[in-house]
C-alpha cells in the first residue's frame, strides 16, 4: 500500500451532502475483475451528458480543479453501498486526500486501505476552504506526521485521526502481512474454540 | 472470565471475538462466516494469488451468484460479456481456493443475504461479514455482521481475521404496537427519516421494545437490513424462541445434542440490566403509518397520509439545496400528496423485502385483482428456495394473472447490475432499500416502500394507503 505522510496539492470542491458511492461509482462499472482503471468514470452519470461529453455544470469539470489532488466534500460522503471500486476511482483520477465534515464508515476503511487519507474538519473551517475556494484555484498541504492542513501564510487547522488508520497511512503497512505474523494467537483461538472453552 | 460490569449484546459477542490486540487500539476480530459474491470478490482472491496466500477457512466461506446476473428464465446463457466474465472468475476463484460455490443451478442459489439464513448459516452469536453493506441483515438472529470493503475481504480470506476498531453502540427502542399494515419496512424507513442517514455513524444499533418482538424472523431481517441506510456499522435483535424456531432443522444449523448445547448458549446473548450503550432513540411504533420515500436517499420519507415536503423547510442552507435537487430528479413538486403519485414499474425484491412472507404479504393484496395498464411490475424471489415454496403456494399464479412478471432470483432492479433497470424518467414503487439518483437505472425515480404497498400501487396505479385497502381472499 501507498503511504501517506506529507502532500500538497490543488484543492478540488464538491459541496454537496451524502455523495453515496452509487454516485462516485455507477453499477455499470462494478463488472470489471481489475483493481485500477476507474479515473475515467469516477462521477460517470454527473460528469457527462448523454452524448458522452464532460458536462460544464458538474463542479470537477471546472478547468480550475485540473490536475486537483485533494477533494473538499460535503458531510456524510461516501455513504451506501460498500464497493471500494468508489475509492479506486477517487485514486485513479489523481486523488489523495478528502476533506470533509464526516465520512460513512465503510467508505472511510476503503479509503485506508488504498492510501487515500480522509480528513475531518469542522464547519467553520470547512466554511473556511469554501470561501477561498470562492476566490479561485488554491493549495493545501496536508501533514499527517502533524495532523494538520494549512495554506501558505494563511489558513491552519489540526484534525483527528484514528491513531489506528494514521499509523497504517504512514506507513504503508501490508496489514495482511501484519495480521499473518500473529499466526500462532489465531490457531490457538481456533483451538480454544473447537474444544469449546 | 468472568465479567463485573453489565455488557450489552453487541460487548458480549465483540469480547468472544477478541483474538488479541491489534495495532493502536484495535483488535485482532475472529469472523465466524464469511459470505463471497461476485461483484466483490475478484480483486481480492487475485490479491491472495499474488502474494501467494490461500483462504485459511474454507469450511467458514461460502460463494453464491446474486448481483449481476439475469432473472429471466434463459440465464444460464449469460449474455451479459462482461458480467459472464464476473461469474466465471468467481467460479474459478471458488474451485481454485476450496471454496463452496452456489452456482446459477444449484437448488440454494439466491441474494446472500436471502439464502446465509435460510440455510442456517447465520447464528446467533456469530461474527459475520461480507463484501456488500447489507450483511447488516444477518444481525436479525443476534450476530455482529457487518459489511465490508474489497480489502478487508481478502484480508479475511487470507486471515479469518479482520483489524478493527470497536465502534459505539446505540438502543433504538420501538416501543408500543404496530397497527394493521404497517411492517417492519416502515418501522426502519420511520427511524431513518427520525435519526437520518447518517444518524448512526460509527455505531452499532441494537432494536428493543414490544413492537420488535412481535416481529417474525424475515421482518426483523428487513429491520437489520437498512441499519445500513441510518450510517450504521450493524444492526442486531437479541435471540429469543422466535429465532430458535425458525432455525431448527435447516440444512447447517446445529442438529441434536450440538443444538441443545447451542441453544443454552445463544439463551445468554441479551443485553444486561444497566448496560450502558453510547446513545439511545426511542420512536412510538404504534403512531407510525406505512412510510413511502419521496426523495434520493432513504432518509427523505413520509407517511403515505402525507405530502412531498417543501425546501423551504430545510434546517439550513445545505439540506435545502439537497432536497431541492432531490425534488428535481424526482420530478416531483412540493406539497404534491404521496398519494396523488403515480408510478410506471413496481419492483418486489431485493435483500430487504424478498422473502417468503414479503412475497405472500403482496400476494394478498394483489389476489383477484389486475394490475394497472399504465404499470409494469415485476416479482424477483430472494433465493430459489423461496421461488419454490412461494410456487407450492400457487403465489406465482396469483402474479402472472394480474399482470406481473415472476422471475428467478438475485439482487436484479435493487441495483441494475443486469438487464432489469429503469428507463430514463420512470417512476418506480421498490421493495429495495435504495432510491439514490440512477440506482435503478440512469435517470430513474425510486420510492422506497414495503411489499403490501408495493402491491398496492401496482394496482391502483398510485400510492395509496394499504390500511384501507379491500382485500379479496
Amino acid at each position: 500500500m501507498q503511504s501517506f505522510t506529507v502532500h500538497t496539492g490543488i484543492v478540488a470542491t464538491l459541496a454537496r451532502d451524502n455523495v453515496d458511492t452509487d454516485q462516485i461509482i455507477p453499477k455499470q462499472f462494478l463488472k470489471r475483475i481489475e483493481r485500477s482503471g476507474y479515473g475515467n468514470v469516477l462521477f460517470f452519470d454527473w460528469r457527462y451528458d448523454k452524448e458522452g461529453n464532460p458536462d460544464a455544470a458538474f463542479p470537477l469539470n471546472a478547468p480550475q480543479y485540473r490536475g486537483a489532488t485533494i477533494l473538499l466534500a460535503g458531510k456524510n460522503f461516501g455513504c451506501g453501498s460498500s464497493r471500494e471500486h468508489a475509492v479506486w476511482a477517487l485514486r485513479d483520477y489523481g486523488f489523495r486526500a478528502i476533506i470533509a465534515p464526516s465520512f460513512a464508515d465503510i467508505f472511510a476503511n476503503n479509503c485506508v486501505k488504498n492510501g487515500v487519507l480522509t480528513v475531518v474538519l469542522r464547519p467553520s473551517e470547512i466554511a473556511q476552504l469554501l470561501a477561498r475556494d470562492a476566490a479561485g484555484l488554491y493549495r493545501l498541504k496536508i501533514d499527517l506526521e502533524q495532523s494538520q492542513v494549512s495554506w501558505n501564510g494563511g489558513f491552519q487547522a489540526r484534525f483527528d485521526i484514528d491513531p489506528f488508520f494514521r499509523s497504517l497511512l504512514l506507513e504503508g503497512l501490508d496489514e495482511i502481512g501484519t495480521t499473518l505474523k500473529r499466526e500462532a494467537e489465531i490457531t490457538k483461538f481456533e483451538q480454544k474454540r473447537q474444544a469449546g472453552l | 472470565m468472568k465479567h463485573m460490569t453489565a455488557r450489552t449484546l453487541f460487548d458480549k459477542i465483540w469480547d468472544r471475538h477478541v483474538v488479541c490486540t491489534g495495532p493502536e487500539g484495535s483488535s485482532i476480530l475472529y469472523v465466524d462466516l464469511h459470505l463471497v459474491h461476485e461483484v466483490t470478490s475478484p480483486q481480492a482472491f487475485e490479491g491472495l494469488r499474488q502474494a501467494n496466500r490461500k483462504v485459511r477457512r474454507t469450511d467458514l466461506t461460502f460463494a453464491t451468484l446474486d448481483h449481476n446476473i439475469p432473472t429471466t428464465g434463459d440465464r444460464m446463457l449469460l449474455e451479459d460479456e462482461l458480467a459472464r466474465k464476473q461469474v466465471e472468475a468467481l467460479r474459478k476463484n471458488c474451485r481454485d481456493f476450496g471454496v463452496e460455490l452456489f452456482d446459477l443451478d444449484a437448488p440454494e442459489q439466491g441474494i446472500v443475504h436471502v439464502i446465509g439464513p435460510e440455510l442456517g448459516l447465520t447464528q446467533p452469536g456469530m461474527t459475520i461479514v461480507c463484501g456488500d453493506s447489507h450483511t447488516s441483515t444477518h444481525g436479525a438472529f443476534g450476530a455482529l455482521a457487518f459489511g465490508i470493503g474489497t480489502s478487508e475481504v481478502e484480508h479475511v480470506l487470507a486471515t479469518q481475521c479482520l483489524v478493527q476498531k470497536k465502534p459505539k453502540s446505540m438502543q433504538v427502542r420501538f416501543a408500543g404496537s404496530t397497527g394493521a399494515g404497517v411492517t417492519a419496512k416502515d418501522l426502519i424507513l420511520a427511524l431513518i427519516a427520525q435519526i437520518g442517514i447518517d444518524g448512526a455513524t460509527g455505531h452499532v444499533i441494537e432494536y428493543v421494545g414490544e413492537a420488535i418482538r412481535a416481529l417474525s424472523m424475515e421482518a426483523r431481517m428487513t429491520v437489520c437490513n437498512m441499519s445500513i441506510e441510518g450510517g450504521a456499522r450493524a444492526g442486531m435483535i437479541a435471540p429469543d424462541q422466535t429465532t430458535f424456531d425458525y432455525l431448527k432443522g435447516r440444512k447447517f444449523a446445529p442438529q441434536g445434542l450440538a443444538w441443545e448445547k447451542a441453544i443454552d448458549d445463544w439463551r445468554k446473548l441479551q443485553t444486561d440490566a444497566g448496560a450502558k450503550f453510547d446513545s439511545t432513540v426511542e420512536i412510538n411504533a404504534a403512531q407510525i403509518a406505512p412510510f413511502v420515500t419521496w426523495g434520493t436517499n432513504p432518509g427523505m420519507a413520509a407517511p403515505v397520509t402525507g405530502e412531498v415536503p417543501d425546501p423551504d423547510q430545510g434546517a439550513n442552507d445545505s439540506e435545502r439545496n439537497g432536497m431541492a435537487r432531490a425534488l428535481e430528479y424526482m420530478g416531483l413538486k412540493a406539497h404534491t400528496r404521496i398519494e396523488d403519485i403515480s408510478v410506471d414499474r413496481v419492483f418486489i425484491g431485493s435483500c430487504t423485502n424478498a422473502r417468503l412472507e414479503d412475497i405472500r404479504s403482496a400476494a394478498r393484496v394483489v389476489k383477484g385483482y389486475r394490475i394497472s395498464k399504465s404499470v409494469q411490475g415485476m416479482i424477483v424471489p430472494g433465493s430459489q428456495q423461496v421461488k419454490r415454496a412461494a410456487e407450492k403456494e400457487g403465489l406465482d399464479l396469483i402474479f402472472t394473472e394480474a399482470g406481473f412478471e415472476w422471475r428467478e432470483s438475485g439482487c436484479s432492479m435493487c441495483l441494475g447490475m443486469n438487464a432489469d433497470r429503469l428507463k430514463p424518467g420512470e417512476r418506480c414503487a421498490s421493495t429495495s432499500n435504495r432510491n439514490f439518483e440512477g440506482r435503478q437505472g440512469v435517470g430513474g425515480r425510486t420510492h422506497l416502500v414495503s411489499p403490501a404497498m408495493a402491491a398496492a400501487a401496482a394496482v391502483a396505479g398510485r400510492f395509496v394507503d394499504v390500511r384501507n385497502w379491500h382485500y379479496k381472499d
